[in-house]
């Protein structure tokens, strides 16, 4: 009979656990005591002993992922053990020579197809599976298959809200980037968890954290960015703006930002160099009909990046009328999905914060995220060669270089820079 | 000093039918303490005025019909054929009888108090009981609501009991009617239409929509239409009431579609649809339509005040309504996240059977949906023939382009019980390949699911 290390309770509140390191790797022989593995609690990092004797012969819940209290993280095969023939391979040396005819085998068998107990009945029932290391089977409905198929979407990276964890159709419909990859790969070292002291809070993740994590996370380790700036000449917007605004509040209407001009701007540009909105599928670039504008609007939990469809229709006015609505709402929370997906590029400005200059991480699946910083006063050098003071405002790219070049992304900025220096165009 | 309120019960369910009972049994096997305040009879409308004993009634149509109209070509025959109504009545009773006390043995079993008395809500938290003179007052931590529904009586048409009845004095009436008015083709109405028509009662269906079971897909109306224009029942849609009036031994009906016509019968029985049967006290918060409002689960506007099945609106149905009990009651105790219901069959037990679930091709077409349809006949069938019930088809409907099952309507011999399969096809999002790679045994009216998935894709083999 095989034995198995589960997730002990190792704080009166903990619910759960991080496997952060497996100290132990498979095929080591373990002995009663032995540090197996560091699991992280809601309170610190502590050492799990092994409570058994044996060979560790499978693990089942990975650095990085999360089990709950009683659910198996990895099983022991005990010396001579006959019942688990994976085990015996893994554990080669060990096993007595007379145990098996798979022993004959050598170590290089150890990925052989041969039929072996699959460790998910023994695990069921342990409540919902939070990470699982084996290949276990994708459950997915006939008809998400289908859609994954015909987007080209990779449903092991994809988390299914029907039956059991079941990937289903609605899963497919809402998915709105490229699969992350669900787990941290194997091998790679997690980052190190900070040591909390009493005086410490420690701030649980909300549900838009973990999703934000998980997102950049995915985004900065996946898509490989590059990143482009240069400085737009901003006075005569400033002029225009203010302009505008006045002839707006005699009129009635709401005022307009500098940010509506960019969001603008960028829509514009983007029609005119469409190789920039555009993503990533895996075998494919989708080069998007249409612009659909994400903007980056912070919230008190975190950010959501709210998106102004077919922005290529709209007006400067409408624009602006559309991101007050979605700031308004977003940060209410009153968002519906459709209104935070689906973004062909994004936006992103912290001007307001006097920010000059910055990159921003891309959201995937887009191709490219602006950074728009702050308008400062400084002197340049005119076209007559003289020294004047100048109104500037950085801006930044960062694309995926799998979808946008060097030169694409350059001569995207520089329509947009074109479109900023003469503002006029953006009223049309 | 006061005293700290004690809540014996974890769960207090108002109602004991198909929702109320489902709920307490599932909240006592997570090991809850679970009081079932039920008024009348365990099982609710369901096993006692509903469901159950109709099926008893129908039951006996069928046979009776075989016997009168097939006996012959199956090579029997009969002397002096006749039928005791009053047993035909009795065996229903006994049926329903039988299966009400099933649940309070299973009350027992799983250590349910079961509470016999009128209940209403105090507060939340608090639900006396009223039974005659006595009163007694119950504490729990939650109420799950489960009060139900009774018939709608016609506007300008109380029920009396005698010559005005609602399906509950239908199944029991003492004397077989000669004649029998139903208001309403909605599934209790064609029940009944059939089940007294069979009998030999002069049967008229009068529907204010443009079919017979206006809800199912219309070419399966329209089939139904067929078979019990064969059968003598008479039908007439499009057509309002627009007076009643009631005399000695009778009821008087103007109707009107085109023309005026006057409907003379001895009983009226009105299956216009039915009406909540709120519980007193607390005032919760109702629906436009007058039901309890409820959220992703299933609580009121009370917090710790619960309610499922049909006092929660439409649509009615038994299997429903035990699905949203359960959930709620999960929802009450464990981490799980309530569903609601998006996806159920809806059953008609007259001859030949109808049954479907999804959408209908009218539905369908509403929302612009793509879909293909594959149809195949029961005279197709060799099972369907060599049982002698060729009437009816299945009709499915396949979403394009990926070809997920979307809807399946069934008109024919053993409809209801073949539809399992179809609704257990769209919750698993089948599409026809699924459906296509499992093999049908032959030979049974299955096969006719297969054959018509066949058919949408060409690829029928018996048509």
């Amino acid at each position: 009979m095989p034995s198995y290390i589960e997730m002990p309770k190792l704080s009166d509140t903990m619910t759960e656990g991080t496997v952060v390191k497996w100290r132990k790797a498979v095929g080591d022989a373990i002995t009663l005591g032995d540090v197996v593995a560091e699991v992280e609690t809601d309170k610190a990092v502590m050492e799990l002993e092994a409570f058994g004797e044996g060979a560790l012969a499978e693990i089942y819940v990975q650095e990085g992922q999360k089990a709950r209290i009683g659910e198996k993280l990895a099983m022991l095969a005990a010396p001579g053990e006959a019942a688990d023939p994976a085990g015996e391979r893994l554990i080669h040396g060990q096993a007595p020579a007379d145990s098996a005819p798979a022993d004959a085998k050598s170590p290089a068998a150890v990925g052989s197809p041969e039929p072996r107990p699959d460790p998910e009945p023994a695990r069921t029932g342990a409540g919902p599976v939070t990470g699982t290391a084996a290949p276990a089977r994708i459950k997915a409905s006939p008809l998400a298959r289908k859609l994954a198929a015909a987007r080209g979407l990779d449903l092991a990276g994809l988390t299914g809200s029907g039956p059991g964890g079941r990937i289903i159709a609605r899963d497919i419909e809402s998915y709105s980037e490229p699969a992350p990859q669900a787990a941290t790969p194997s091998g790679a070292a997690p980052i190190s968890v900070p040591a909390i002291s009493p005086h410490d809070r420690r701030v649980s993740l909300s549900g838009m954290r973990k999703i934000i994590a998980d997102r950049l996370v995915a985004s900065k380790t996946q898509i490989p960015h590059f990143y482009l700036h240069l400085e737009a000449d901003v006075a005569e917007l400033t002029r225009l703006r203010a302009q505008a605004n006045t002839a707006m509040e005699k009129a009635g209407g709401g005022r307009l930002s500098i940010n509506d001009f960019v969001l603008r701007a960028a829509v514009l540009a983007a029609t005119r160099v469409p190789r920039a909105n555009a993503s990533f599928a895996g075998d494919a670039i989708i080069e998007h009909a249409e612009v659909h504008l994400a903007v980056a609007v912070a919230i008190e939990e975190g950010l959501v990046t709210p998106v102004i469809r077919q922005a290529q229709n709209k007006t400067l006015r409408q624009i602006s009328e559309a991101v007050k609505d979605l700031a308004a709402r977003a940060r209410a929370k009153r968002l519906k999905p459709d209104e935070y997906q689906g973004g062909t590029l994004t936006v992103t400005n912290l001007g307001a914060y006097g920010v000059e200059s910055f990159s921003a991480i891309i959201n995937p699946p887009q191709a490219i995220i602006l950074s728009i910083g702050a308008i400062t006063k400084r002197p340049v050098v005119n076209r007559a060669g003289e020294i004047v003071a100048g109104e500037r405002m950085s801006i930044g790219l960062s694309a995926d270089h799998r979808v946008v070049d060097g030169a694409i992304g350059a001569e995207y900025l520089a329509q947009l820079r074109e479109f900023l220096e003469n503002p006029t165009l953006l009223l049309l | 000093m006061p005293k700290e309120p004690t809540k014996p019960y974890d769960l207090i369910v108002i109602g004991g039918g198909p929702a109320g009972y489902v709920g307490a049994i599932r909240a006592a096997q997570l090991g809850k303490k679970v009081a079932c305040v039920e008024k009348e009879r365990a099982g609710g409308t369901c096993l006692n005025w509903g469901c159950i004993p109709t099926k008893a009634l129908l039951r006996n149509a069928e046979l009776f019909s075989f016997m009168k109209h097939q006996a012959g070509e199956f090579g029997f025959s009969f002397d002096n054929l006749s039928y005791d109504w009053g047993r035909i009545v009795r065996r229903s009773r006994e049926v329903a009888d039988k299966n009400a006390s099933g649940i309070e043995f299973l009350f027992k079993k799983h250590g349910i108090a079961y509470i016999r008395g009128e209940a209403a809500v105090e507060r939340a938290g608090v639900v006396s009981v009223k039974a005659g003179d006595q009163a007694e007052t119950l504490e729990g931590w939650n109420i799950l609501v489960c009060t139900g529904v009774v018939s709608r009586p016609m506007p300008g048409l109380p029920f009396n009991g005698t010559t005005i009845i609602g399906s509950r004095e239908a199944m029991v009436l003492e004397q077989q009617p000669e004649s029998m008015i139903i208001v309403g083709a909605g599934a209790i109405g064609i029940e009944f239409a059939y089940f007294f028509n069979a009998f030999g009662t002069k049967v008229t269906v009068v529907e204010m929509q443009s079919h017979l079971l206006p809800l199912e897909d219309a070419e399966v109306s329209q089939n139904l239409e067929r078979a019990f224009r064969k059968q003598g029942i008479r039908f007439l849609t499009d057509t309002k009431v627009v007076r009643a009036e009631t005399e000695d031994g009778g009821v008087r009906i103007a109707a009107h579609n085109h023309k005026h016509e006057l409907l003379e019968a001895k009983v009226c029985l009105i299956a216009i649809g039915v009406q909540p049967l709120l519980p007193g006290g607390a005032p919760l918060k109702l629906t436009e339509r007058g039901y309890i409002e409820t959220d992703d689960r299933y609580q009121t506007s009370i917090p710790g005040i619960y309610a499922a099945g049909d006092i929660i609106g439409p649509p009615w149905l038994a299997h429903v309504a035990s699905y949203q009990a359960i959930q709620a009651v999960e929802g009450m105790f464990t981490d799980h996240q309530p569903r609601r219901i998006t996806n159920f069959p809806s059953c008609t037990y007259c001859n030949p059977q109808v049954a479907s679930v999804g959408l209908t091709e009218q539905l369908a077409r509403e929302r612009g949906l793509k879909y293909r349809v594959g149809k195949f006949p029961f005279t197709a069938s060799g099972k369907a023939r060599a049982v002698g019930e060729v009437d009816g088809f299945v009709k499915l409907l396949f979403g394009e382009p990926h070809g997920e099952l979307i809807g399946a309507h069934i008109i024919g011999p053993e409809a209801t019980e073949m539809i399992a399969e179809l609704g257990l096809a769209i919750t698993l999002e089948a599409t026809y390949e699924e459906i296509e790679a499992t093999i049908h045994a032959h030979p049974t009216l299955s096969e006719a699911v297969h054959e018509a998935t066949g058919q949408a894709f060409g690829e029928a083999i018996h048509i």
